[in-house]
């Protein structure tokens, strides 16, 4: 056992030493100012990168003329895709037939940022624990089909990991009321004397996903050259 | 469009080399002073000294012995003891009030994960519950983790480590109090809108505006003391540490206003700022907290200085520079421009700049001090979280090319990922620091050394499972996705096994937590031996089995 001790308090009064000796002009070190402004200076060139620049060159971008608003069905359905979280397993983003087979699974063409002008807040999404959805309206238009599907995905699809949707139906015994939409689910999925009703955001869900169809072109057609017929 | 990427290259450029003529000019005069700033954290006499208050006393006898053989452990005589004494006591209320909260949420948010991940491989398990659907209960995890657990807890490290690094008392603590509140309060507001159905649809940004504001006003009682007391600094040097945690404290609600503000953005404009903002709370709030956990317990725990004070200089202006422009990596294959993408992944690889910079500073720091991991808790968990720090950038780097990009995007690859950086490196970093922490904010000693043990092994088993399990089904996921013959449902089916195996960790990580909250709070109401001060005279019967448990 050596004694404790001395021989570091002395290297480190010898850096105390140091540091005042060569705190004198110009010596350059962290200090608040220059936290502050450099990391300001950096947020900034990052802010003005990721988020003004692309705010001034979309700011202007016409919408397409294939695309239409969304209705104010629509548009309510498009909320209870937000509720119920559909983004965090489908994407709204098929990506180029360059960089991956999405065309070919029926997903649609690469989109082009008009057609996300009606689109806020984006729903581009990070997951495709499900297929892409930005074309499911083209690819399966039927209104009894999405929404037996919400009600149970694995009467339509089986194996499909997507969660039913109980709370967005009434279910019954006896005979749905007038004005009611009843869901045609599979033999073997409905029960005798029972009902399923869809509720008005199951139905306002199927048209906010009947709704989303960019199978129009994403660039207007170019002018056709006038030439005489060869 | 060319004048666009002109001035943009132009722009890159110039300011690649602001950057580095800002460092060499503040590493210029470093050669003087950068010795004194690298040990500022250390009291006279209390270099070559270790520290954990987590361990127990035979354990300090041991780490003190593996770290300087044949040298006691003393006490300290300092008017500086003193100092820091008053520092501590000036924080110790706000910060065991804020790291309590955070174990309460760390809980909570565990249980949400648990239940997503059950969720993704038996859909037909709990969906009566509107609350409880898929799409809620995951975004409601990821918040309570992201603004629940990791702000609380980095927010409680920072504020007991700003006025023990100033030897400054903490300036206006009631406001901290109040603010710390004001952000709980957000975080329930915002937790009870997504489980009801008022999210935001951004990922990350779910919280509605309401719940915002709650959580801006708080974060601003919280953040406005730390830099109060930081202009009333008695110390003359800034630590590495105070860097990381002052830069945090303004990013952060520059990036949460600009992000939350009601009206601002629209369709794919959002969508960079969405990744902007969700790479950049990583990034430029959670990253630098730990990292000033981490720079200041391993020195502190080993009682040697950090390896390269230049290092972490170069570490710190390099991590500000790069990390805040690599949010469009997430939009690789997106409807967004393409020059935006691409610096975002040149960005994404010089990210290997800082990244090294801080893996050779505190891994050098550690080696030859291995044996220093058998004794002391605080530094177990931070070593693992300073090399899962280190594997998940170099991971995030890769994954941002575009070849690596195209297979892992759009699956569970990148959760495994995300994951990696938020638990494996932020959260073990947090438990080590509240390991360190408590003891002094309590007066209390950890009552049972056992349990530090089963939470360490508990989460690191359970994360490996969690990590290895999901890195592979989400590779084949990709692959699969990526074959034009493989039918969309198959990719769904091949993942299940995986899922499965997620959901296994998750739960012995959700098991770990529950292990730790309720030794954090047998701690809180002071269950267990006294063992504070010269108490402890026969080492614990513990002791060789941790050690063997950590040779394996």
């Amino acid at each position: 056992m050596s004694p404790p001790g001395p021989p570091k308090s002395e290297s480190r009064s010898a850096q105390h030493e140091g540091s005042h000796a060569s705190s004198g002009a110009g010596r350059f070190e962290m200090d608040e100012l220059r936290l502050v402004v450099g990391s300001m200076v950096i947020l900034s060139g990052a802010t003005a990168l990721l988020v003004v620049l692309p705010y001034l060159l979309l700011r202007d971008e016409p919408p397409p003329p294939g695309l239409k608003p969304y209705t104010e069905q629509q548009l309510k359905g498009r909320q209870v895709y937000i509720a119920n979280g559909c983004l965090y397993c489908h994407s709204q983003q098929p990506r180029d037939i360059a960089q991956a087979p999405d065309a070919l699974r029926g997903w649609g063409r690469a989109p082009v940022a008009g057609d996300y002008a009606y689109d806020t807040p984006h729903l581009l999404g990070t997951m495709r624990t499900g297929p892409d959805l930005l074309n499911i309206g083209a690819r399966q238009p039927s209104r009894d089909w999405h929404l037996g599907h919400l009600y149970q995905p694995r009467a339509y699809t089986p194996g499909s990991t997507m969660p039913p949707y109980p709370f967005l139906f009434d279910v019954r015994q006896g005979a749905a009321q007038a004005g009611e939409t009843v869901v045609t689910l599979p033999p073997a999925w409905s029960r005798p004397g029972q009902v399923v009703v869809a509720r008005p955001e199951a139905l306002a869900l199927v048209e906010y996903l009947i709704s989303l169809d960019r199978t129009y072109p994403a660039l207007a057609p170019l002018p056709v050259p006038k030439k005489a017929p060869s | 469009m060319d004048f666009t990427v002109g001035i943009l290259l132009v722009t890159f450029l110039l300011s690649l080399l602001a950057l580095f003529v800002f460092i060499a000019s503040m590493a210029k005069g470093l050669f003087g002073s950068g010795g004194a700033a690298a040990v500022q954290i250390f009291d006279d006499d209390e270099l070559g000294t270790v520290e954990d208050p987590a361990a127990t006393q035979a354990q300090r006898g041991s780490l003190q012995r593996a770290m300087d053989p044949g040298q006691q452990a003393e006490a300290r005589t300092s008017a500086d003891v003193a100092a820091r004494k008053r520092a501590d006591q000036s924080s110790s209320l706000v910060v065991g009030v804020c790291l309590t909260l955070s174990v309460v949420w760390l809980v909570l948010a565990s249980f949400a994960g648990l239940i997503s991940s059950i969720k993704l491989h038996s859909p037909d398990w709990w969906v009566g519950m509107e609350w409880l659907t898929f799409g809620r209960i995951r975004p409601v995890h990821l918040n309570l983790v992201a603004y629940g657990w990791c702000s609380m807890a980095g927010i409680g490290v920072a504020l007991w480590l700003i006025p023990r690094l100033l030897k400054t008392e903490l300036v206006g603590a009631k406001w901290a109090l109040i603010g710390g509140g004001l952000w709980t309060l957000g975080v329930v507001a915002g937790t009870v809108a997504i489980s009801t159905g008022h999210s935001d649809g951004l990922e990350w940004l779910e919280y509605p505006w309401q719940a915002d504001i709650l959580m801006i006003v708080g974060g601003a009682l919280v953040g406005f003391p730390m830099w109060l007391t930081l202009l009333r600094r008695k110390v003359e040097h800034l630590y590495v540490s105070v860097w990381y945690i002052g830069a945090g404290l303004l990013w952060f609600p520059i990036l949460f206003l600009i992000a939350n503000w009601p009206g601002l953005h629209f369709g794919v404009q959002q969508a960079t700022m969405n990744w902007w903002f969700g790479h950049n709370v990583l990034g430029l709030w959670f990253t630098p907290l730990a990292l000033a956990a981490s720079y200041y317990f391993i020195p502190k725990v080993l009682g040697k200085p950090i390896h390269s004070y230049n290092l972490s200089l170069l570490g710190f202006w390099s991590l500000a520079f790069f990390y805040s422009q690599v949010g469009g990596h997430h939009l690789i294959g997106g409807p967004v421009p393409s020059w935006l993408i691409t610096i975002s992944i040149v960005q994404s690889m010089m990210m290997v700049v800082p990244v090294f910079a801080v893996a050779i500073n505190q891994h050098l720091t550690v080696l030859g001090n291995f044996r220093a991991l058998l004794y002391s808790p605080t530094l177990r968990f931070i070593v693992l979280g300073a090399m899962m720090y280190t594997a998940a950038s170099v991971q995030g780097s890769l994954q941002a090319l575009r070849s690596v990009n195209t297979v892992t995007h759009f699956t569970h690859y990148t959760v495994a990922h995300a994951h990696l950086g938020l638990y494996g490196f932020y959260t073990m970093i947090m438990f080590g620091s509240i390991y360190f922490i408590m003891p002094r904010v309590m007066k209390w000693e950890w009552p049972y050394p056992w349990m530090i043990s089963a939470h360490f092994w508990l989460v690191l088993v359970g994360f490996g499972v969690y990590f290895v399990g999901l890195s592979f089904g989400g590779w084949y996921q990709g692959l699969a996705m990526l074959d034009k013959d493989t039918p969309f449902m198959d990719t769904v089916k091949l993942t299940l096994p995986y899922l499965q195996a997620r959901s296994i960790g998750g739960g012995l990580m959700t098991l770990g937590h529950l292990v730790f909250a309720a030794h954090f709070f047998m701690m809180g109401w002071k269950f267990g031996p006294r063992r504070l001060g010269a108490a402890l005279l026969k080492p614990p019967a513990l002791l060789p089995r941790i050690g063997k448990g950590a040779r394996a």
